[in-house]
């Protein structure tokens, strides 16, 4: 069954042999996590990098060390897009198959990959050297296209530069070469840098601005953790993840939950097509990011926490291990921190392995628990239990940055920033068909069409705010304005000019949630891929007047009785353009003359019949003479 | 009941009519208490909550909720057979039909079908509009006992929680993600696990469907003399308040 355009996984038309692997290696592999079934991401990425996949008699392996069965493996193996039951290639390309990516020539640059290589998407070659593969947006659009190799990005391709790219790594390079002979010597901010542009366009006063070393938790370390919480909560912060719930609501929540633990995750999963935000953060703000949490540790009491990196960003894995490292050297993290009795706190590092719906806060949580990344059932909140049944506190990387920077200017100073309900600078993260796509800080409040001005998109047909579950308007709708109570935003903008086709973005948006459901529940698991194949048949011209009401109806449904966020915001691109593009919609929709379903082909569905009896229908063959 | 729960108990109403709940119970069980029969099919008396069918979503405090898992509170007004409702189940039970290959006039479970007898309780007579997925999925006979068409499969779970919470086995289990997403079982096929035709999770109650089947026992009832085709499904929950 194919329901999107992407071929990944599974379906490798050449086979390659499953490699042999000891199963004293693999014990190994899980005595490294103290055989903690809730380590199984880590656990099996290591498997994966090692042998190219997780075999059957691996699984039995790990589910023997973990205590788990070997269906609950199979769970977690199957469910993560970076994780395969089949052998992968050695050297993996992944190409980013977003909307702007493809805009951008990602045809071509894929083009170059399957010619040098000589495989297709989809496919491992023969000698189990390459798997080529499409993969959802990997948060480069600002330098699309883009891709993964293993570990490493690579930005900006061309067809040239694909085929140059692709022939190295057949002559023998590494993927760490592709960026720098000298990649062993880089430090890991010159090596992301190597990599990624973080096209910093406009740095505001919070975040991007000069911030002074930890001076937010040299304050926040003379505070009670009531007086934390408070000023976080006169600040006006909110989260910057996309919900927008009160941050200082959400911790207040936490501390006041009695508990033996509490625990502090970062969510650095944002994966919304189109938002990159958070890799800026965590490229040229990682210790703001670690401060920010060390912060809301304190606030809630809590020893432990995890940032969950998305594994797209793999590429920032050392990085941020490095700086970790480095706090813990000098007193910022572990026990006592800063020389304060009994402020123990220390973070660990969990990547992801493909999958957008970890983003959703109860989903991370079972990732991070090792468990397929389904969201959990509400009630319990995460703030009452969570992580393992315990408190704990989810925030976005933007929201414990600002924080941080809070507790060391002042609720006030962030209060006076934005516009009511909206406090403060946000990050926005702008691509598409603009002059300048990259990272700005700006207070809230700007209108879509200052925004347009600073970017050089002036001639921008539609934009999309807030990514594929966010709202797509058109030029009568530029005059809103980006806060909280209009157009809501996590932080994207994606800009399309007038040679776009709307229904393509909507399609592209809607397969998007058709690969990136968990399929936990009935509506979004199987309604998002019936509203991908109606959108189908707009493209195709093949609807009626009565489908722009099937679509509304069934997106309705979607909406109503999902189980989280994703179900009750996928059909948005649907619903969005169908009320500020209407006449996209009516342009290719005509009523039907037959009578006989629209997508139904009839001269198709007889004319294998028509071949075994040698002779033609008079009902259907319209010329009988013919 | 416990003498201490009952302390604790608070009111609420389901569609006007006032409902006694306990602390810690969900919507649907107070239901269950009280003789209203709010429609389901993944949550099954015995087994956890899963909250995943979303058949038996309902509205409370204006919000629309699964009533499996939403707990009750007090004085809380929930809305549940009403037309709103009612047309959001059918749409959920529609998706169901056409996500596997449902060929209720061939299937060995007729009558006795969950599904179909939901889809007759929601008034699901006319022809959907929904496009058919036809699935091409996998056929297990291997065990001498026991014998799997996933094409019928809902997805539920119910023997997934029944065979890892019942029979402390763990036969089955969720594979996959989105629409791929599948029930699969603890081996390379079902005669490689330790499924046995007694345990809880293979009994007729479990699985709503015709996917799991013992064999040697088709048609022992015949058609027309079956569970649903005596009565509408929920009818006993709701002959409780009679």
């Amino acid at each position: 069954m194919e329901y999107g355009r992407r071929k990944s996984g599974g379906s490798s038309a050449t086979v390659c042999e499953v490699p042999y692997v000891p199963d004293a290696e693999i014990a190994g592999i899980c005595k490294t996590y103290g055989n903690d079934k809730h380590r199984m991401l880590d656990i099996l990425r290591e498997v994966q990098d090692r042998y190219r996949c997780i075999a059957p008699s691996t699984m039995e392996k790990i589910a023997a060390s973990t205590g788990l069965t070997r269906i609950e493996v199979e769970g977690v193996a199957s469910f993560y897009s970076f994780l395969s039951l089949t052998p992968r290639g050695r050297i993996s390309i992944r190409l980013c198959d977003d909307i702007v990516d493809r805009y951008s020539g990602l045809e071509e640059v894929t083009k170059a990959f399957e010619d040098v290589l000589g495989i297709e998407v989809g496919e491992t070659s023969s000698d189990g050297a390459y798997s080529l593969e499409y993969t959802p947006c990997i948060g480069m659009c600002d330098q699309a296209p883009a891709a993964m190799v293993n570990d490493v990005v690579l930005t900006r391709l061309t067809s040239e530069s694909a085929r140059s790219f692709a022939e190295a790594l057949k002559a023998g390079q590494s993927p760490e070469h592709l960026v720098s002979d000298r990649f062993e010597v880089l430090t890991p901010h010159d090596r992301a840098l190597r990599m990624v542009d973080n096209n910093i366009r406009h740095a505001g006063e919070v975040l991007l601005g000069p911030v002074p070393d930890d001076a937010g938790l040299n304050h926040a370390v003379g505070m009670t953790p009531t007086q934390i919480i408070t000023a976080i909560e006169e600040s006006g912060l909110r989260g910057c993840g996309g919900a927008g719930f009160t941050t200082g609501r959400k911790w207040r929540f936490a501390a006041s939950e009695r508990a033996e633990k509490h625990f502090v995750i970062c969510n650095a999963d944002e994966g919304e097509p189109g938002t990159f935000k958070d890799r800026v953060l965590l490229t040229e703000r990682p210790h703001l990011v670690i401060e920010g949490m060390s912060i809301a540790a304190r606030a809630v009491g809590a020893r432990e926490g995890i940032l969950y990196l998305r594994g797209e960003y793999v590429y920032l894995r050392d990085l941020l291990q490095q700086v970790l490292e480095e706090r813990r050297r000098r007193g910022l993290l572990g026990e006592n921190i800063l020389g304060v009795k009994g402020f123990n706190f220390d973070v660990r590092l969990q990547l992801g392995a493909g999958a957008y719906i970890c983003g959703e806060e109860g989903a991370l949580i079972s990732s991070c628990e090792g468990l397929p990344g389904e969201p959990k059932t509400r009630p319990p909140f995460p703030v009452n239990r969570g992580y393992l049944g315990y408190p704990t506190v989810v925030n976005n990387v933007e929201t414990f940055c600002h924080a941080a920077r809070i507790l060391d200017r002042g609720a006030k100073w962030f209060h006076d920033m934005g516009t009511e309900g909206s406090h403060g600078t946000k990050l926005f993260s702008i691509c598409g068909d603009c002059l300048n796509p990259g990272i700005y800080e700006l207070p809230y409040g700007h209108t879509v069409w200052e925004i347009l001005e600073r970017v050089g998109g002036e001639d921008a047909a539609a934009v999309q705010v807030g990514g594929p579950s966010g709202t797509m308007i058109a030029r009568d709708s530029f005059h809103r304005k980006l806060t909280f109570d209009d157009l809501a935003t996590g932080g994207a903008v994606i800009v399309f000019n007038g040679e776009r086709n709307i229904l393509e973005i909507v399609e592209y948006y809607m397969s998007f949630f058709v690969h990136e459901s968990c399929g936990y529940c009935t509506p979004c698991r199987v309604g998002n891929v019936f509203l991908q194949k109606a959108i189908q048949k707009f493209r195709k011209g093949l609807a009626n007047p009565e489908d722009v009401e099937y679509l509304k109806d069934l997106s309705g449904t979607i909406i109503e009785t999902s189980r989280c966020g994703l179900g009750m915001t996928s059909p948005n691109p649907v619903l969005t353009t169908l009320q500020n593009f209407p006449l996209v919609y009516s342009a290719v929709t005509k009523p039907s003359k037959d009578g006989i379903r629209d997508t139904f082909d009839i001269q198709s569905a007889i004319d294998g019949a028509r071949k075994i009896a040698k002779r033609r229908s008079y009902i259907f063959d319209r010329d009988f003479t013919q | 009941m416990s003498g201490t729960r009952r302390e604790t108990g608070f009111s609420f109403t389901i569609d006007g009519v006032e409902v006694t709940a306990y602390a810690g119970q969900t919507i649907m069980e107070a239901a269950d208490e009280a003789g209203v029969y709010i429609p389901r099919l993944c949550d099954h008396q015995g087994l956890r909550h899963q909250g995943s069918c979303r058949v038996c979503t309902v509205k409370a405090g204006g919000r629309s909720v699964a009533a499996c898992t939403q707990p009750a509170a007090p004085g809380q007004a929930v809305e549940n057979e009403t037309k709103h409702l009612n047309k959001m189940r059918r749409d959920l039970v529609e998706m169901l039909f056409h996500e596997g290959n449902h060929l209720c006039p061939i299937c060995e479970a007729s009558g006795n079908c969950e599904l179909q007898a939901m889809a007759y309780r929601l008034d699901m007579t006319e022809t959907t509009r929904f496009p058919y997925l036809e699935p091409c999925r996998p056929l297990d006979a291997s065990h001498p006992d026991i014998a799997l068409d996933t094409n019928r499969c809902i997805s539920c779970g119910r023997c997934i929680r029944a065979s890892q919470d019942v029979d402390g086995k763990g036969v089955f289990g969720y594979v996959g993600r989105g629409i791929h997403r599948r029930v699969a079982v603890n081996g390379e096929n079902l005669a490689e696990t330790d499924a046995e035709v007694t345990d809880h999770a293979i009994s007729q109650e479990v699985c709503p469907v015709g996917c799991i089947i013992r064999k040697r026992v088709g048609f022992v009832t015949p058609i027309g003399e079956r569970e649903f085709d005596q009565g509408l499904i929920g009818q006993e929950i709701e002959e409780k308040r009679k």
